[in-house]
């Protein structure tokens, strides 16, 4: 009987060692894989330029190899033609604002904005440098929702309200939007806006795009890249406000022909944050 | 039973009372919506009776088509190309949210939130 008790502990000891350890070991396999399939599900690929592929661990490395397939919108922001031409960031902001009905509000508080503009120290915080040039000190950097790769609002997104399209933009679908605001407190680059307001009255009557609907109290909003735009074959907004100046060049991120992987391909471009692996679709040129 | 004389015509008069709004609108369905129809234009994307029946249904299903799955191209009646779109399709002919919405909207006592955020044509 006694011995019957040692060898019965003996395999459940040895059964559950093994249970553990074969689990452990199917977890590296399934956890190895993951980037990789997500990769081949999203379709969107990281972009080939920009810094940050030094912070990505090996498991993306994986993911380089695969060839992104579908779309992904980007876009380059040239600061220099911004310096060439003062007033022309003011000019892209207002494009913006007045096509998709954003309401000004007086209090800075309430204040709802899908694109604007910032200091440099504000736009690159983790890129610092040591008596920077006067003219970086001076530059009011124009900053949108990035339209990142591993947007962390879509995780934060319990409704899935907010969503990554099949062209690379993080969209919003205002229907489902519930306030909650957890994607503003996840998005690492303060690209949302909430309405804590019913915005309809701060909306200029003659100044309204009849095309687009507004918003209503207690939803997020933020930039879409224009996708109703691009629908009908027209430029985001900003970017025809900039014209022929090249300031803002935008494009698909995984045709190795558009313009925009010209531009990627021989100027040197920052992403904004890049520790924390978003992977930003918007690159600056400084 | 006690005081029946008193209870009878009391439940009487208190079922005649609540009943009021029933017994006093009998055959009077008040007036039939007239929504003001487009002139320039004959068809809309369903027949007319499966607009009137269906209409809620279709725009829920743009919405997802559009915002969700991207279908974002244009469809054709009669030559003409269309979005599928509430504010950029629809209220192109019904220029009127007053004269057309609102008439059978106000009647069956409905009222939907897409004007929360949905621009209605200026009138």
């Amino acid at each position: 009987m006694d011995k019957k008790r040692r060898e019965f502990l003996k395999i459940a000891g040895i059964s559950t060692l093994a249970g553990l350890g074969g689990q452990a070991v199917v977890g590296r396999f399934v956890t190895g894989d993951t980037p990789v399939t997500a990769r081949a599900e999203g379709g969107h690929g990281p972009a080939s330029h920009g810094d940050a592929h030094q912070a990505q661990a090996g498991g993306h490395a994986a993911g380089h190899a695969e060839k992104p397939t579908g779309k992904r919108y980007g876009m380059v922001i040239d600061m220099r033609a911004f310096r060439a031409n003062p007033g022309l960031a003011e000019k892209c902001v207002k494009a913006c604002h007045s096509e998709h009905n954003v309401p000004n509000f007086p209090n800075k508080k309430d204040e709802v904005k899908w694109i604007w503009l910032t200091e440099y120290d504000k736009a690159f915080t983790e890129h610092s440098s040591y008596y920077r040039s006067a003219a970086i000190r001076q530059d009011k950097v124009p900053v949108l929702c990035n339209h990142c790769d591993k947007p962390p609002c879509v995780r934060a997104c319990p409704t899935k309200a907010t969503f990554r399209n099949k062209d690379g933009i993080v969209m919003m679908d205002f229907h489902r939007c519930i306030g909650c605001r957890f994607c503003m407190a996840a998005c690492p680059y303060g690209s949302r806006s909430f309405n804590w307001r019913d915005p309809r009255p701060f909306i200029s009557e003659t100044d309204r795009n009849p095309n687009f609907p507004t918003r209503m109290r207690g939803v997020v909003e933020k930039c879409n890249f224009c996708a109703d735009r691009l629908a009908i074959g027209k430029q985001p907004a900003c970017v025809e406000a900039c014209g022929s100046t090249g300031a803002l060049v935008f494009g698909d991120l995984n045709d190795p022909g558009s313009e925009i992987r010209k531009v990627l391909q021989t100027e040197n471009t920052l992403q904004r944050k890049p520790s924390l692996g978003t992977l930003p679709s918007v690159f600056y040129i400084v | 039973m006690y005081d029946g004389g008193k209870i009878i015509p009391g439940l009487i008069i208190f079922v005649l009372i609540i009943t009021f709004p029933i017994w006093f609108n009998r055959g009077n369905a008040g007036e039939t919506p007239q929504p003001e129809l487009p002139k320039d234009s004959k068809n809309c994307v369903l027949p007319a009776d499966e607009m009137r029946a269906k209409h809620m249904q279709l725009l829920n299903q743009w919405r997802d088509e559009v915002i969700r799955e991207g279908k974002r191209e244009f469809f054709e009646i009669d030559g003409k190309k269309f979005q599928r779109s509430l504010q950029n399709t629809c209220l192109r002919c019904h220029t009127s949210k007053k004269k057309f919405c609102d008439t059978c909207h106000t009647y069956s006592s409905v009222n939907p939130y897409c004007w929360d955020c949905h621009l209605a044509p200026v009138e």
